[in-house]
C-alpha cells in the first residue's frame, strides 16, 4: 500500500513539472546564496585564525632596528643573556610565499606551527631535514602543507630559513614574551638600536572586520528568507492541488498519519536534494567572490585571506540543515491543514482565496503587533541584537501586512471605477492577490533591501569623502625611516612648505579604554578642516592652551564622556572640548597640542609628516625629495593619491554587497515568474466568462501584463519607505551598536527611481512569458470551461 | 604551542617510543654509553660531553635566612641531544633547558628556560668553567664561584666555596640504575658553602648554607619498565653525607653512598638502602609521598626525612618534585629530595 500511495502522491510533480522545479530551485538559490556566504565567512575566519596563531601579530610587543636594517645575530644572544626573553623571527620571499623562520623553542605560546605537534619532529624541524610547513595554498618542494597556517605563508626553523633566504646569522625582529624576569638589564645598555614596537592590542583583525563579515551574513539571511517564501509558495499550491488526490486515497482506506508521514518524507527527500543542489551552487558562487572578498579584506583592513576556498563542514553542514529546516518550516503549516482536513472536502478551485479569506485576519494581527514591537524598539534599541530584532520584526511585519495593503488599495481602486472591464480588471487582481501574494513579500522584502543597503553604503560613502577631505588635508604625505633622516628632512622642507605638521601618536589608555594620542601643531590647517560632531566655543584655541583635549566618537561612546567631562592622559588632567568623528577605528582616539604631547612623551619622535605648500609645487618638490634628499618614492604620498586609494577601497567593500543586492533581486523575480506559471493552469476558468463575453485573448494577456508591473509598482511604493526605514535602523542602531559610531543618513532620490525602474522591468519580464502562454490558449481549452462545471 | 610537548619532544627521539620515566628508558641508538672502570679528569669533565644523550649540573642548597627561617634553592641545567650528530650554529642537535626554584615554607618558586644549543645562548665550558642559559649562570673555580638565575617574581645571587674535594658514585663514578645494567656516569660535589641574597616577593633575605652539586651524563640511563625514582641528599650535623635513590620499576633498584666528612666514600649495593613512605601530601593533584623513613643499616642510619614544604611542585615541562628536607632520628641535619615520576 505504501508504494501505491506515495505513486499517486509523487505523481503529482510528473504531471506538473513546472511546480517541483519551482519548489527545488527556490529552495536551492536560497540555500546556495547563504552557504555562498557562510563560506565566504568561514574561510576568512580560519585565515585570521591561522594568522594570529602563526605569527602572533598583534599579541606581542617586537624589538626592531630604528632604521630597518636586520638585527646582528649576535644581538639576540645578547640579549638573552641579559635576561631578556626575547624569541627571534627572520622573514623573506621565496617562490612567491611568504617564508617566515622561528625558534620554536624560544617562541612564546601559541607562535609555531600546529604541525609541530603532529610530526612529532622537533628533530626533523631543526635537524635532520629542516623541514618546512606551508599554507595549503603555497607551493613548495617538499613543504608539508598545513591548513592552519596563515594564507600565503610558510614557516620553518630560523636556521633553515636563514640558510634559504642566504642570510647567514641575520633576524628581522625580536618577539618579546608576555613574562620578563627580574633584574634584565635595560634595552638601552645592550642594544641601543634597538626600538620597541607595542603589540597592537586593539587591532584583534576578526573584530575590524566584523562589520564586513555581518553584511554579507545579513545578506545571506535575506536571500534565505526570500528563498523560504518561494518554497513556502509551492509547497502550499503542491497541496492544494493533491487535495482530491489525498480525499480519494483516504476513502480508500488509507491511513492519515501514513499520508502525512510519507509526504513528509517526500519533502524531506526534495530538500535534501535541493539542499545539495544549493550547497553546490554556493561553493560556485564563494568561490566567485572569494577573490574579490579577500581583495577589499587586505586593502581595507590589511587582512590576509586565502583566495582558495576549502570544503568546511560548517558551511556546508549548516546549508544542508537550513534548506531542511526552511523546508520544514515552510511545510509546517500545509502539513498541519492537512491533517485537520475533512474527509470529504472537495478541491475547490477557489481553495487559495478561501483559505486566504479565513486567515486575513490573523495575519493583519500579526503583522500589526510585529510593527508595533518593531516600533517600540526602535526608541529603545541599543544592542547589536535588539537592532537586529528590530530589523527582523520590521521586515516580516511590512511583509505580512503587504497583501492586506494590497488589498485595501485595489479595493479602493475597484470602486473608483467604471465600466465593464475596468470592475473586472480590478476584481480579478483581488481574486488572483493570494496567489501572488507570496511572490510580492519577496519583492517587497528584495526591493526594501536594495534601497535600504544602498542608501546606507552611498550615505557612507559621501560621509567617508568628506572625512577624507578632512583629514587628508595636507598635500604631502612623507615618512622617515629614523628620527636623524626626520630632522634633515625638516630641515630640507621647511623653507619650501608652507608649513610642516608632524604626526606623533602615543598608545594611552584614557578612561580605561585602548587610545592613540596625537599632538597636533597650532595651525590653521586644523582649525579650517575639522569638524565636530559635538563641541565647545572654542576647541582648538583650549587644545592649544594645554588645558583641553578633543576625542573620537569612539571613546566618547565607549567611556560615555561628553564635552566638558574632565579624562587624564597619563598624570594630567584635561577638558573634553570637542568629539568628532573617526569612521572605521575601532579603538579611541584623542588628539592634544603638541607641546603638551611632547612633554607627556618625550621619547616619541615623529617620522611621518604633513606638508602644506601650494599644489602646483607638489610635483617639483616630490622629486626634488627624491634626488637631493635621497627618499624613495614609497616614503611619499601625495594627497590625491590616498584618496584615490582610500575610495578605490572603500568601492571594492561593496561590489560584493552589490553582487548579492543583484541575486536577491533575480530571487525574487523568479518567485514572481513562478508564481504566475503556475496559477495560469487554475486562471482558465476565470478567465473564460471574460473571453467569452468578448475580449480577445490579447487583450486578456495585455492585462495580465499590467496587472504585474501594476501589483509591483504598488510594491515598490510600499517597498521605499521601508527601505529606508531599514538603513535607517541600520545607520543609527546596529552600526552605533556594533561599531560605536553613527553616519549621517542621506537620501538619493536618482538610485531609488533606478531600482524602480529595476524592478519594473524584472516583473514585466517575469510576466511576459505566462501573458504569452495565455494569450495563446487555444479557443478549445477555454471552451472546455463551460462544459465541464467544476 | 604548549611547552609541555616541547619538552617531552625533547626526550624521544622521533622513531622509538618512550620508555621508562621522561623517555629516559629509551635505547641508546648511536649515543656513547658509559663504560665500567672510568676514568676522570678534573676540570675538564666538568663540561659537557655532547656525545652522550642526557646530561646535567644539578645544584641544590640548604639556607638559613638572616632572619632565622630554613630556605632552598635549585639551579640545574640540562643538556640533551636530538641525534649522535655533530651541527653548527641553529643546526645542532644539542638542546638546553634550565629550572631554578626557590622554597620557603610557605612558598615555592618556580621558573625554566629553553635555549638551543649551538647559537651560544647556552652552554657549558670547562676551562675556565662557566655553565649558562640566557642570563642564568654558574661559573668560576671552585674556590670562588658564582650562582644566578631569575623568573618573574623571584631571583637569587649566590657566592660558593668548594670546602671538600669530588665524590665518585657508584663504581668509581660508574653508576648502574637498574638490574638491567644501565648506567650513568655519576659524581657530585657536595661540599660547598654557599651565601648570597634571595630575591623574593616578600622582600630580600640574606642567606647562608652549603650546596650540593650532581653531576651526571649518559645516553640510556633508566631501564624500560622503571618510571620514576627517589633521590635523597642528605646533610648530617657530623659532617658525613649520604646520597641514596630508589628506583621504582617492575621491581625497586636503590643505591647509595655515604660520604665521610674526609670526602672518602663508601658505595652501597642493591637493597642496602631503604626508603620508605610515611606520610602522602595532596600536590598539584597527585599523591606525593612528603615524609619518608630512610635506612641504611649497613651504615647505622635510621633517619625520618620529612619536607620543608610539602607543596615543592616544580610545574616545568616535565614535572616532578624537588624540595629541601629536615632529617630527624639517629642522625639530625638537612637535604634535598627529588622524586620522579608521580601521575
Amino acid at each position: 500500500m505504501i508504494a501505491v500511495t506515495f505513486a499517486a502522491l509523487f505523481g503529482h510533480w510528473w504531471r506538473n513539472p513546472l511546480q517541483l522545479f519551482t519548489l527545488l530551485a527556490g529552495l536551492a538559490l536560497a540555500t546556495a546564496l547563504w552557504s555562498g556566504v557562510q563560506a565566504i565567512n568561514a574561510e576568512a575566519r580560519a585565515s585570521y585564525d591561522a594568522a594570529a596563531a602563526t605569527l602572533g601579530e598583534g599579541q606581542f610587543d617586537r624589538l626592531v632596528r630604528s632604521d630597518g636594517q636586520p638585527i646582528a645575530q649576535d644581538t639576540y644572544i645578547a640579549l638573552r643573556r641579559a635576561g631578556w626573553l626575547v624569541s627571534p623571527v627572520i622573514e623573506g620571499r621565496v617562490a612567491d610565499a611568504r617564508l617566515i623562520g622561528l625558534d620554536p623553542l624560544s617562541a612564546p605560546g601559541g607562535l609555531t606551527p600546529v604541525g609541530l605537534r603532529n610530526i612529532g619532529g622537533l628533530q626533523d624541524f631543526i635537524v635532520t631535514s629542516g623541514r618546512i610547513f606551508a599554507a595549503p595554498d603555497v607551493a613548495l618542494d617538499g613543504a608539508v602543507s598545513d591548513p592552519a597556517i596563515a594564507p600565503g605563508t610558510a614557516i620553518a626553523d630560523m636556521g633553515t630559513v636563514q640558510k634559504l633566504l642566504d642570510r647567514p646569522n641575520e633576524l628581522d625582529a625580536l618577539i618579546v614574551g608576555p613574562q620578563q624576569p627580574l633584574g634584565q638589564t635595560s634595552l638601552d645598555q645592550i642594544a641601543p638600536q634597538l626600538s620597541r614596537q607595542v603589540a597592537q592590542g586593539g587591532s584583534d583583525i576578526g573584530q575590524l572586520t566584523d562589520s564586513f563579515h555581518l553584511n554579507l551574513t545579513a545578506f545571506g539571511l535575506l536571500s534565505f528568507a526570500v528563498g523560504i517564501f518561494i518554497v513556502h509558495g509551492a509547497i502550499g499550491l503542491a497541496f492544494e492541488q493533491r487535495r482530491a488526490t489525498v480525499r480519494t486515497l483516504r476513502a480508500l482506506g488509507v491511513p492519515l498519519r501514513l499520508l502525512v508521514c510519507l509526504i513528509g518524507g517526500e519533502l524531506l527527500g526534495l530538500a535534501l536534494i535541493a539542499g545539495a543542489i544549493g550547497v553546490g551552487l554556493g561553493y560556485l558562487i564563494a568561490v566567485f567572490l572569494l577573490p574579490d572578498v579577500a581583495a577589499t579584506l587586505r586593502g581595507l583592513y590589511g587582512a590576509e585571506v586565502t583566495g582558495t576556498l576549502q570544503l568546511r563542514p560548517i558551511w556546508w553542514a549548516t546549508g544542508m540543515a537550513i534548506a531542511v529546516g526552511g523546508t520544514g518550516v515552510a511545510a509546517s503549516t500545509a502539513l498541519w491543514k492537512l491533517s485537520r482536513m475533512p474527509l470529504l472536502t472537495g478541491a475547490q478551485p477557489r481553495a487559495l482565496a478561501v483559505i486566504a479569506g479565513r486567515g486575513v485576519k490573523v495575519q493583519a494581527a500579526v503583522s500589526a503587533g510585529l510593527l508595533c514591537i518593531a516600533f517600540v524598539l526602535a526608541l529603545t534599541a541599543n544592542g547589536v541584537v535588539t537592532g537586529f530584532v528590530l530589523l527582523g520584526a520590521l521586515l516580516i511585519g511590512a511583509a505580512l501586512g503587504l497583501p492586506i495593503v494590497l488589498r485595501a488599495v485595489l479595493g479602493f481602486a475597484a470602486n473608483c471605477s467604471h465600466g465593464v472591464v475596468s470592475s473586472w480588471f480590478w476584481a480579478d487582481t483581488r481574486q488572483q492577490l493570494p496567489g501572488l501574494s507570496l511572490a510580492l513579500m519577496a519583492l517587497l522584502l528584495a526591493m526594501a533591501a536594495n534601497v535600504g543597503v544602498s542608501t546606507m553604503v552611498s550615505s557612507f560613502r559621501l560621509t567617508f569623502v568628506a572625512f577624507l577631505d578632512q583629514r587628508l588635508a595636507s598635500e604631502l604625505y612623507v615618512t622617515a625611516q629614523s628620527p636623524e633622516q626626520a630632522a634633515s628632512l625638516v630641515d630640507f622642507v621647511t623653507p619650501r612648505v608652507d608649513v610642516v605638521l608632524p604626526i606623533m601618536s602615543a598608545q594611552v589608555k584614557i578612561a580605561g579604554r585602548a587610545t592613540d594620542v596625537f599632538g597636533a601643531r597650532n595651525h590653521a590647517t586644523y582649525r579650517d578642516n575639522w569638524t565636530f560632531l559635538t563641541a565647545g566655543k572654542t576647541p582648538w584655541k583650549d587644545v592649544h592652551a594645554n588645558v583641553a583635549i578633543l576625542i573620537n566618537e569612539q571613546l566618547a561612546r565607549g567611556a560615555d564622556l561628553t564635552v566638558g567631562d574632565v579624562v587624564n592622559v597619563g598624570e594630567q588632567p584635561l577638558t573634553i572640548a570637542g568629539i568628532y568623528g573617526d569612521y572605521g577605528n575601532p579603538i579611541g582616539q584623542a588628539i592634544i597640542a603638541e607641546s603638551l604631547f611632547q612633554k607627556l612623551f618625550p621619547d616619541v619622535r615623529p617620522l611621518r609628516f604633513g606638508l602644506r605648500l601650494p599644489r602646483k609645487e607638489v610635483d617639483e618638490l616630490v622629486k626634488d625629495l627624491q634626488s637631493e634628499v635621497g627618499f624613495p618614492t614609497s616614503s611619499v604620498i601625495n594627497q590625491a593619491g590616498i584618496k584615490a586609494h582610500s575610495l578605490a577601497i572603500f568601492d571594492r567593500t561593496f561590489t560584493v554587497t552589490t553582487a548579492l543586492n543583484v541575486l536577491t533581486l533575480s530571487v525574487a523575480g523568479f518567485a514572481i515568474l513562478m508564481s504566475l506559471l503556475t496559477l495560469t493552469a487554475m486562471r482558465v476558468p476565470q478567465l473564460a466568462p471574460a473571453w467569452a463575453m468578448g475580449l480577445t485573448r490579447a487583450q486578456l494577456g495585455r492585462l495580465e501584463l499590467i496587472r504585474t508591473v501594476m501589483l509591483a509598482v504598488l510594491t515598490g511604493a510600499i517597498a521605499l519607505p521601508l527601505g529606508l526605514a531599514l538603513a535607517w535602523v541600520l545607520l543609527v542602531v546596529v552600526n552605533v551598536a556594533a561599531f560605536g559610531w553613527r553616519l549621517p543618513m542621506y537620501l538619493f532620490p536618482w538610485d531609488y527611481a533606478q531600482l524602480g525602474v529595476l524592478a519594473i522591468l524584472a516583473a514585466g519580464l517575469a510576466a511576459l512569458w505566462p501573458a504569452l502562454r495565455l494569450a495563446r490558449t487555444p479557443p478549445a481549452d477555454l471552451l472546455k470551461v463551460f462544459s465541464n462545471e467544476r | 604551542m604548549n611547552v609541555r610537548l616541547i619538552a617531552l619532544l625533547l626526550w624521544l627521539p622521533a622513531a622509538s617510543l618512550a620508555q621508562g620515566f621522561a623517555g629516559l628508558g629509551s635505547s641508546a641508538e648511536g649515543f656513547a654509553l658509559p663504560e665500567t672502570n672510568p676514568t676522570f679528569t678534573f676540570p675538564s669533565d666538568d663540561g659537557a660531553h655532547p656525545d652522550f644523550r642526557i646530561e646535567w649540573w644539578y645544584l641544590t642548597a640548604n639556607l638559613t635566612g638572616d632572619d632565622g627561617r630554613d630556605y632552598g634553592l635549585q639551579w640545574t641545567l640540562f643538556r640533551t641531544a636530538l641525534t649522535p650528530t655533530d651541527g653548527t650554529g641553529w643546526s645542532s642537535p644539542q638542546l638546553w633547558m634550565g629550572h631554578a626554584a626557590v622554597t620557603t615554607p610557605d612558598a615555592h618558586f618556580v621558573t625554566e628556560r629553553l635555549a638551543r644549543g649551538g647559537i651560544g645562548q647556552a652552554g657549558v665550558t670547562a676551562q675556565p668553567f662557566e655553565a649558562w642559559i640566557d642570563e642564568w649562570t654558574f661559573s668560576g673555580p671552585d674556590s670562588d664561584a658564582i650562582l644566578r638565575a631569575a623568573g618573574p617574581d623571584f631571583a637569587y645571587d649566590m657566592t660558593l666555596q668548594a670546602t671538600g674535594p669530588r665524590v665518585l658514585h657508584g663504581d668509581a663514578g660508574y653508576s648502574v640504575k637498574s638490574a638491567g645494567g644501565q648506567a650513568s656516569y655519576y659524581y657530585s660535589q657536595p661540599f660547598f658553602d654557599i651565601a648570597g641574597t634571595l630575591q623574593l616577593p616578600s622582600g630580600d633575605v640574606t642567606v647562608t648554607g652549603n650546596a650540593w652539586l650532581d653531576r651526571e651524563w649518559s645516553s640510556q640511563p633508566l631501564g624500560a619498565d622503571q618510571t620514576g625514582w627517589d633521590w635523597f641528599s642528605l646533610s648530617f650535623d657530623d659532617g658525613s653525607k649520604l646520597m641514596g635513590f630508589l628506583l621504582r620499576g617492575d621491581g625497586d633498584y636503590s643505591r647509595a653512598t655515604l660520604i665521610r666528612a674526609d670526602g672518602t666514600t663508601v658505595a652501597y649495593p642493591d637493597g642496602a638502602f631503604n626508603a620508605e613512605k610515611i606520610v602522602q601530601s595532596q600536590v598539584a593533584g597527585r599523591g606525593v609521598p612528603t615524609t619518608w623513613k630512610v635506612t641504611l643499616p649497613d651504615a647505622g642510619i635510621d633517619v625520618v626525612v620529612s619536607a620543608l614544604n610539602t607543596q615543592s611542585w616544580m610545574d616545568t615541562s616535565v614535572p616532578y618534585w624537588e624540595g629541601p628536607v629536615r632529617v630527624t632520628g639517629s642522625h639530625t641535619g638537612r637535604g634535598y629530595l627529588e622524586m620522579t615520576g608521580y601521575e
